[in-house]
């Protein structure tokens, strides 16, 4: 086998890394080189510092540390049956090429995955060494991401935390039963104990910094932007509520602070068990709307999925709005009196547009033409609240809401 | 008059002074300098004697807008200075015209900043000293350098580098940062060396199946492609993407590589749900493998006993809790520290006895963040006792002490009152002694403070009496 150069490595091992939906680079703490006199920096909030043809941001050098893999996942093209070109990168190219990177600000950080090589534990000590150089070594002090093996000792995680920004360990598919058919390697009670040794090595790091004496140092921080995972959507049979059940459950046991759903895209050279079909990239959007109506709007999934049909969530209205057109005896909702929770089930109103209203409201009374300069989408509004010049009278009640908001239908395009 | 457009502290000093000197905003013509003497004659005022205080969020926006191209910027700012110094609420009236178009301007200097800081490119000058240098150009909406070198500062401490601009330039160099003027594109680098490298990264993330051109443009506009690198990609990307789709369709099926198989080294290790389970720690491989009821479903893992084989005493609790469920051991969680209290209280050593739970996985309701614990039923309880009753087989205690009434219920498999079993010493088939007492999760949730005092002290008590029969 001839050896590959840096930049046919770099080809295949971000091409394979690029079904992992997870890019953020944001949540962490604020860190710069002024006084480590090194490079780098985070500013809590991520910088995008560009965006690909799918309109995904690029924020991250995204990279495999390797394609070879001894677990054989259907839905993955990187698994061992597959017949991709393979390629492996040294820790030391993964660091250099990071830093080149870094220096032309084209990126904010590394997300460092890898295929399962020899075992568990030594492919995490692997990405392990990168994030060691890259701190160690080069006092690099932007933002790293580093996949968790499942099944890794404990003690790897533990260190890998104290490198890392950020730790996942994808789930990859919601049920146990989808795990078990596509992934056969891989247990959910073996990614569920590495999600939870992440948690307690977070909880442990918060408990030594409250327990400190005063005058010592404050402990190392684990992981500051918490951990993150992946489901994918539509390549097996789970339903809608099978997915948000499962996320639901893994944001209350390991604190997760993102769940990424990654609409299934054809892989070249997949499993016959799969569909060969455009990647169901609404029905991922729409997860995502459920996803922070669960975390940031106070719904609980049973409420979400009032407005699904057989758990699956409606593809033409968001959910909030499927779910406001079930429960219509809650609305219209006073903009002026009603409580913040009440306000944040209004479809239309994003959180922030919930805060300038309350915020507003103390200084006087709102009308239609105020919210306008508050919110994007007045018209949408209508049918669902009261304002001192604005009472939707019958609207609210009116049989043909729901074709209001969903799109006209047209004709299906031809399958990509 | 104000000379340089854009400079913060240029214009507060003379809106300072136009305030102190109780000026209103329709007397006053602010003019650049570019656009000739003003009608004060060109002279300035100058700040007198009397302060102004103001907001500091006004003041922060005020620092940022003043960047703004527009040239009615530094008078509209005037007036909301003004109106603002007579008006205290007056920034958290939104709806007010001057103040949404304070905040809008400002929203519009704010993504320019954070542009920049995404769209530079630097490219490589050469090296000194084991120094690297770079230099970037750029080409902001507003004359935001200032606001945005420090992000560079902070960033890239230890190269050197150069941002030029049409209006000014920010220069880091030996830990130094200056400004000079505006300069030319041909100033910097057509090409870096490792340019190749991230547009074949840009090619290689892209997914060709899904193709969303109006989400990319939204965040980088097409006004910033001609000096991003990878943006001279995107052309061609395009044209090809139906085309790699194509391809995957056409070969979407393929034959299991066999000369891969070779990696594929793991057997796969399933546990066994033997009956020969002859030790502790087959039980705990064995209990790792249950799937007796749908609890394992959730919980993150079993979790079973834990102590010495021959202890002379069990505890049973009821299951593990959230900290117990993580850990994978019983009684690590707030329960598990006071009955470590409770324990010692009553002269027993937690090493020397055999703590187990009556049920083996979590149960719980995920509420937001936070796991409710959630009662066993009676089901779960009687199928997870063929678990408990090969620990009871293997360790062989002389006394179990029941902790609530599920861990009743799991040693007698009768639903008991723990009322009606306290204070008194039973005896099991077998001879084994039982005591029942409270769950010490039981006291935590007492809010009254003297009653739980006296129900610490009864547990004790049974705690004691325990040591003394065991003993």
């Amino acid at each position: 086998m001839s050896r590959k150069t840096i930049l046919q490595k770099l080809a295949l091992l971000a091409d394979a890394a690029k079904y992992d939906a997870s890019c953020a680079s944001s949540g962490t703490v604020k860190r710069d080189s002024l006084a480590t006199r090194g490079i780098g920096s985070t500013e809590g909030m991520g910088i995008c510092h560009s965006y690909a043809p799918d309109g995904r941001c690029i924020s991250l050098l995204k990279i495999l540390l390797t394609n070879f893999c001894i677990y054989d996942c259907r839905f993955c093209i990187n698994r061992a049956s597959s017949n991709v070109e393979r390629a492996r990168f040294s820790p030391q190219e993964v660091v250099t090429l990071t830093l080149d990177f870094y220096k032309r600000n084209y990126i904010e950080g590394l997300f460092l995955s890898s295929g399962i090589i020899r075992s568990e534990d030594y492919t995490m000590e692997q990405l392990v060494e990168v994030a060691r150089i890259l701190r160690e070594e080069h006092r690099f002090q932007g933002y790293i991401h580093l996949k968790t093996i499942a099944g890794a000792d404990p003690a790897l995680v533990a260190l890998a935390g104290l490198y890392a920004d950020r730790l996942s360990t994808n789930v990859e598919l919601p049920t146990e039963a989808g795990l078990e058919s596509f992934a056969p390697e891989k247990k959910p009670a073996t990614i569920r104990k590495t999600m939870a040794s992440v948690r307690v090595g977070a909880d442990d790091a918060i408990e030594a910094a409250k327990s400190r004496l005063i005058g010592k140092a404050a402990p190392p921080r684990f992981a500051p932007a918490g951990q993150s995972t992946q489901m994918i959507v539509g390549a097996d049979a789970a339903r809608d509520d099978d997915i948000l059940a499962a996320a639901d459950n893994l944001y209350s046991g390991y604190h997760l602070r993102r769940v990424y759903y990654s609409a299934y895209s054809p892989i070249p050279d997949a499993s016959s068990a799969l569909p060969p079909v455009r990647p169901p990239l609404m029905r991922e959007h729409r997860l995502y709307q459920a996803d922070w109506l669960l975390r940031f709007y106070g719904f609980a999934r049973s409420e979400i999925m009032e407005g699904a049909s057989e758990g699956m969530l409606d593809l033409s209205i968001d959910p909030k709005l499927a779910w406001a057109l079930m429960r219509r005896e809650i609305f219209p909702v006073d903009i002026n009196r009603a409580p913040r929770e009440l306000l944040l089930r209004v479809p239309g109103l994003g959180t922030r547009a919930v805060e300038r209203i309350v915020a507003v409201r103390r200084t006087g009374a709102l009308r239609l033409g105020d919210l306008a300069k508050l919110t994007s989408s007045v018209k949408k509004l209508l049918p669902f609240i009261v304002t001192l010049d604005w009472r939707p009278g019958k609207l609210t009640d009116s049989a043909d809401l729901r074709a209001r908001f969903a799109p006209p239908a047209e004709q299906l395009a031809l399958a990509l | 008059m104000l000379r340089t457009p854009g400079d913060f502290a240029e214009w507060r000093a003379v809106a300072r002074g136009l305030l102190a000197g109780g000026i209103a905003p329709e007397d006053v013509n602010w003019r650049g300098a570019k656009e000739g003497a003003s009608l004060f004659g060109g002279d300035e005022v100058h700040a007198s004697a009397g302060t102004v205080s103001l907001p500091r969020e006004l003041l922060e926006m005020a620092d940022r807008v003043i960047c703004h191209r527009d040239p009615q910027v530094p008078a509209r700012l005037y007036r909301l200075v003004w109106r603002t110094a007579r008006e205290r609420q007056l920034l958290a009236r939104t709806t007010d015209a001057d103040v949404d178009w304070l905040r809008k301007t400002d929203k519009a200097i704010r993504r320019d900043i954070h542009k920049m800081h995404a769209f530079v490119r630097f490219r490589r000058l050469g090296e000194e000293g084991g120094r690297e240098s770079f230099a970037a150009w750029f080409e902001p909406d507003h004359r935001i350098l200032r606001l945005t070198a420090p992000f560079f500062q902070r960033r890239f401490t230890g190269m050197d580098w150069a941002i030029v601009t049409p209006d000014a330039r920010a220069i880091w160099q030996a830990e130094i940062l200056r400004y000079g003027d505006g300069g030319t594109k041909d100033e910097v680098p057509g090409s870096d060396v490792v340019e190749d490298q991230w547009r074949t990264y840009y090619g290689a993330i892209f997914n060709p199946a899904r193709v969303k051109i109006a989400a990319m443009r939204a965040e980088m506009p097409k006004k910033y492609w001609h000096n991003l690198p990878e943006a001279q990609d995107i052309a061609s990307l395009l044209a090809g993407a139906g085309a790699r789709v194509e391809r995957m369709r056409e070969t979407a099926v393929s034959l299991a590589n066999p000369q891969t198989d070779k990696w594929r080294t793991r057997v796969i290790d399933d546990l066994a749900l033997t009956d020969d389970i002859d030790t502790l720690a087959d039980l705990a491989r064995a209990i790792g493998g249950c799937t007796r009821c749908p609890l394992h479903c959730n919980a993150t893992q079993a979790v079973t006993g834990e102590g010495p084989g021959a202890a002379r005493i069990m505890l049973v609790g009821e299951q593990p809790g959230d900290r117990e469920d993580l850990e994978g051991r019983p009684f690590v969680g707030p329960a598990g520290q006071l009955l470590n209290e409770v324990l010692e209280e009553a002269g027993l050593d937690r090493t020397s006895v055999f703590l187990t739970n009556a049920v083996k996985h979590f149960k719980f309701e995920p509420r937001g963040k936070r796991r409710l614990h959630q009662n066993p039923t009676t089901g779960e309880i009687d199928s997870c006792r063929w678990w408990l009753d090969k620990e009871r087989a293997l360790v062989q205690p002389d006394l179990i002490v029941t902790l609530g009434g599920s861990a009743l219920r799991g040693v007698t498999g009768k639903s008991a009152s723990i009322t009606s079993m306290r204070g008194t010493v039973h005896e099991l088939a077998g001879g084994t002694k039982l005591i029942a007492t409270i769950h010490p999760s039981f006291l935590l949730r007492l809010p009254d403070h003297d009653r739980a005092a006296e129900e610490r002290t009864a547990f004790v008590a049974d705690l004691a009496r325990a040591r003394k029969l065991a003993a």
